[in-house]
C-alpha cells in the first residue's frame, strides 16, 4: 500500500509517500490510523483530531469506514486551501 | 433531447497564463457570454497584519483533476454552458500573481455567471491544493476558512 501526505503533515512526517505492508486484520481507514499510531507517536498529532483530516483512497474522498486492501493508495491531508 | 457538452480544459501548471488568450478559447459559435474569475495572490495578510514575501502551492496531481472534473461535469448538469476552463498554478508565486482562471461560456449571460461562480465556490472546498505563505523566512500553512464552505449553502437547494 502507498500511503501518501500533504501540506504540514508531510513536513511533519518528513516524507510525502511510504509503502507500507499491511497485516491482514486490516481492513478500513479507521484501522490503519490505529495500526499508523501504534508504530511510530510521530503520528499521533496528525490524528489526534481526526475530524480535521481529510482521507482519499485511490484519489477519492472516503471515510475512515471506507474499506482498504493492500493494492491501494491511502491520502491523508488538512482541509484545502487552493484558489 | 439531448444537450450539447460544453468545451473543457483543466490545466495545473507552473507557469503563468494569458487571460485575453484563454477568453477567446471559450468561444464556440453559439456563445454569447463569457465569465472570468481571476484569483491573484494577495501582498498583505489582513487577519494577522503581515506582508507576504511569497506563497507556495502544492497539490495531489491525479487527484486534483479528477476533482476538478468532477465539479465542472455538476456545473454542466445545472447550466447549458459551452465551454469550461480551469486554470490553476502550483509552484512559488509572488504577491500580485495570477494563481487561478475559471473561465464560463454559455449562450446568455446568467448561466455563465452563475456556473463560473459555482465551480469557484466548489473549487476551494474540494480541489487538493494546499498554501503555504512566507515572509521574513517564516512559513505559515494557511488555515481552511470556513466562509468557503458557507458559500456553498447557496447551491445546496
Amino acid at each position: 500500500m502507498v500511503v501518501k501526505y500533504f501540506s504540514w503533515i508531510k513536513e511533519h512526517i518528513g516524507k510525502s509517500e511510504e509503502q507500507l505492508d499491511l497485516p491482514s486484520n486490516i481492513t478500513n481507514v479507521n484501522q490503519l490510523i490505529n495500526y499508523l499510531n501504534e508504530i511510530d507517536e510521530k503520528y499521533n498529532i496528525i490524528f489526534e483530531k481526526k475530524e480535521l483530516i481529510k482521507i482519499a483512497v485511490n484519489k477519492i474522498y472516503s471515510s475512515f469506514d471506507t474499506k482498504i486492501s493492500n493494492s491501494d493508495e491511502i491520502a491523508f491531508f488538512p482541509p484545502v486551501t487552493g484558489g | 433531447m439531448s444537450k450539447n457538452y460544453p468545451m473543457i480544459k483543466i490545466k495545473i501548471q507552473n507557469e503563468d497564463f494569458d487571460i485575453s488568450e484563454e477568453t477567446k478559447n471559450l468561444h464556440q459559435n453559439n456563445t454569447g457570454a463569457i465569465v472570468n474569475f481571476v484569483g491573484v495572490v494577495r501582498g498583505l495578510d489582513e487577519k494577522n497584519n503581515q506582508i507576504i514575501n511569497s506563497m507556495t502551492l502544492e497539490h495531489y496531481p491525479g487527484m486534483t483533476e479528477s476533482e476538478i472534473e468532477k465539479i465542472i461535469f455538476d456545473s454542466y448538469k445545472r447550466w447549458e454552458l459551452t465551454g469550461v476552463t480551469v486554470i490553476h498554478r502550483v509552484g512559488e508565486l509572488k504577491p500580485s500573481d495570477q494563481i487561478v482562471f475559471v473561465g464560463v461560456s454559455s449562450k446568455h449571460r446568467q448561466n455563465a455567471f452563475d456556473g463560473c461562480n459555482f465551480i469557484m465556490d466548489w473549487l476551494k472546498t474540494k480541489a487538493p491544493f494546499w498554501k503555504v505563505e512566507e515572509n521574513n523566512n517564516k512559513k505559515n500553512w494557511v488555515s481552511f476558512n470556513d466562509s468557503d464552505n458557507q458559500a456553498l449553502k447557496k447551491w445546496k437547494k
